[in-house]
């Protein structure tokens, strides 16, 4: 029973990546129709600004929290500025192709100069220790991971579907060009949503760097499953991406649990079956 | 009725086009070990080349760019492999079953993943190799992380040892241009044709008859089938199936072949395999800069260099005739 509920634990923890990653790339994807392939790397160069903020400057987890974020979404934004705004116009492969040929710069640099085995860092002493729930051991920033992020993902999922600004948002992604006839700075508004989604893979990448060790390529092969995780859930729905993300990771804990040879393929065999079954996705509008 | 005989003769002669290029390249391929260029290092770009051509096929005609295509060269090798070394067959019967476990691979795949259009189809071709990697990483007759090492060459037909190297490197350079003309001649048929107007424009082709999905899922297939080939050759020549040929970084380097050399060109992933096969075993010794500098050589083409060489180089030529 104690190893279950251990297992479901990792697994709603790892929800809670695939649900923030999945978000970043769904919001991303909506307004600029891109795919973005960096994600994963924007995720592993958020941990290691946390790892950089704590070893060289003397910064603590809750500024790195703020300021990862910040340094990372900053270096988004040239990306969107310099290189990806010129691809608008073409088919929208060659964004993906763009993004992978930078992924694949920024790991190689990342492994270049760390190499490719892990630094730990620490948790934060407000979040160490646990609790005993009786039924399970339960550390504290494991249940604070799960908490923040639900509370990103929903507060994300607020802004895009109840505010001005995300009305804004989700008009410009039905009609660029109607919404910049009314007055709004579009180009801009695409620049921030960039700058914004590769902010919250940061996040996630700050809030992964004590639980997983910090690692040139800990985005390489989590980027794969999440773009799994996004055909799964369709990229119609915010919402939706966030209940895919956490459905997903739970699913994968009760195999590693019940079947643990599949637990490295379930959720592309998922994938696999809604594709049969809905191949718009989960959440998915056919477009 | 005179349309249909001028297209067909518009289509033979840039057919013909093709065939002088082609004999060159056969034959510089076939003088190259006397000229003192390592065979090994032509037989690897060859793989390669025959790889990307048939990767092309699917991206450059059919417009579907598949980002797992690994799959198809790593699930051949394991079988070649595995039936060279395991079941002791001859070399070309190993091939032959290796092409095979990865047409089917690409029947199964492809009627799954053609339901799905461009960023949708490379994500989701992504997803399926990444789980056929790991399901060979699991797989006890792949031997995990050490591969299928010591493949026996053996002899072609029971009768030329493969293991002259002389021997291998020209049976290397018979399958490849025999598949290269084969793709070549694909492109051009009829076949070709339709799908090259499925990429321009599906809704159309659809409305004029067409089942779109019947000849993306022939293309698919055909894809997987001659990369495959690459990917059985590869084992015999190198004696060896490992998870390097189904991991994502190779379906990574596939595109960047393709795209280097030029999308859509008949050429051009050709060069593009041998411009960064040469690459490779030339900065072998440089660690993590390959991964830089694939990744750099990606950014380029995408930004300024979109045709690719060979791409480029025909548009600088037509630019000068006219």
């Amino acid at each position: 029973m104690q190893a279950l509920f251990g297992q479901l634990l990792i697994g709603l923890i790892n929800g809670a990546f695939y649900a923030m990653l999945s978000l970043g790339l769904a919001v991303i994807f909506g307004l600029l129709n891109i795919i973005n392939f960096t994600h994963g790397a924007q995720y592993m160069m958020g941990a290691f600004c946390a790892w950089f903020l704590l070893n060289k400057a003397g910064v603590g987890y809750w500024w790195a929290l703020l300021l990862a974020p910040l340094g990372v979404g900053i270096v988004g934004i040239v990306i969107e500025r310099t290189m990806l705004s010129r691809l608008y116009k073409l088919d929208h492969l060659y964004g993906l192709l763009l993004t992978f040929g930078l992924a694949l710069v920024i790991q190689g640099l990342f492994r270049n100069e760390f190499g490719s085995s892990g630094l730990p860092y620490q948790i934060p002493s407000q979040l160490t220790g646990g609790v005993n729930l009786g039924f399970m051991f339960l550390p504290i920033y494991r249940a604070w991971v799960i908490v923040a992020s639900l509370v990103i993902c929903l507060a994300t999922w607020f802004v895009i579907e109840r505010t001005k600004l995300g009305s804004y948002l989700r008009a410009a992604t039905e009609n660029p060009a109607l919404v910049q006839a009314f007055g709004i700075n579009v180009p801009r508004m695409i620049t921030l949503t960039f700058g914004f989604g590769v902010a919250l893979a940061a996040v996630a990448g700050v809030m992964a760097a004590p639980i997983y060790q910090v690692n040139p390529l800990m985005g390489a092969d989590l980027i794969i499953v999440v773009f799994a995780v996004v055909v799964i859930g369709g990229m119609g729905s915010i919402l939706g991406a966030i209940l895919t993300g956490f459905g997903l990771g739970v699913v994968e804990g009760l195999t590693k649990y019940f079947y643990p040879e599949a637990s490295s393929t379930v959720i592309f065999v998922i994938m696999v079956v809604v594709l049969l079954v809905r191949p718009a996705g989960l959440f998915g509008k056919e477009r | 009725m005179a349309a249909i005989a001028q297209s067909a003769a518009r289509r033979a002669a840039s057919r013909n086009a093709m065939l002088v290029p082609t004999v060159v390249m056969a034959v510089a391929l076939a003088v190259a070990p006397f000229a003192g260029i390592y065979p090994v290092f032509i037989m690897k770009a060859l793989c390669f080349a025959l790889f990307a051509c048939a990767f092309n096929l699917l991206l450059g005609f059919g417009g579907l760019l598949s980002f797992g295509h690994a799959m198809f060269l790593g699930t051949a090798g394991y079988v070649t492999a595995h039936a060279a070394k395991e079941w002791g067959v001859t070399p070309e019967v190993a091939i032959v079953a290796g092409t095979a476990a990865s047409g089917i691979l690409g029947a199964v795949v492809g009627a799954l993943t053609i339901r799905r259009q461009g960023i949708y189809f490379a994500m989701i071709t992504l997803a399926i190799a990444q789980m056929m990697y790991f399901f060979y990483l699991q797989a006890p007759f792949t031997h995990g992380e050490d591969g299928i090492q010591g493949v026996p060459r053996g002899h072609l037909f029971g009768l030329i040892d493969l293991a002259q190297p002389l021997a291998m490197y020209y049976t290397v350079l018979v399958v490849f241009i025999a598949a290269f003309a084969l793709i070549v001649r694909i492109i051009h048929s009829p076949f070709g044709q339709v799908l090259k107007a499925i990429r321009e424009n599906e809704p159309r082709t659809v409305s004029l008859g067409y089942d779109a999905d019947r000849y993306k899922l022939l293309a698919f297939v055909l894809s997987a089938t001659l990369a495959g080939l690459a990917g059985a050759l590869k084992a015999i020549v190198f004696q060896l199936a490992s998870l390097t040929d189904v991991y994502w970084t190779m379906s990574g380097e596939v595109v960047l072949m393709t795209l280097l050399g030029g999308m859509g060109t008949i050429f051009g992933p050709v060069v593009g395999a041998f411009v960064i096969a040469a690459l490779e075993n030339y900065l072998a010794g440089f660690g993590e800069w390959v991964t830089i500098i694939t990744g750099v050589i990606f950014v380029v083409c995408v930004l300024a260099f979109r045709r690719g060489i060979v791409g480029e180089l025909a548009a600088w030529w037509s630019a000068r005739r006219s």
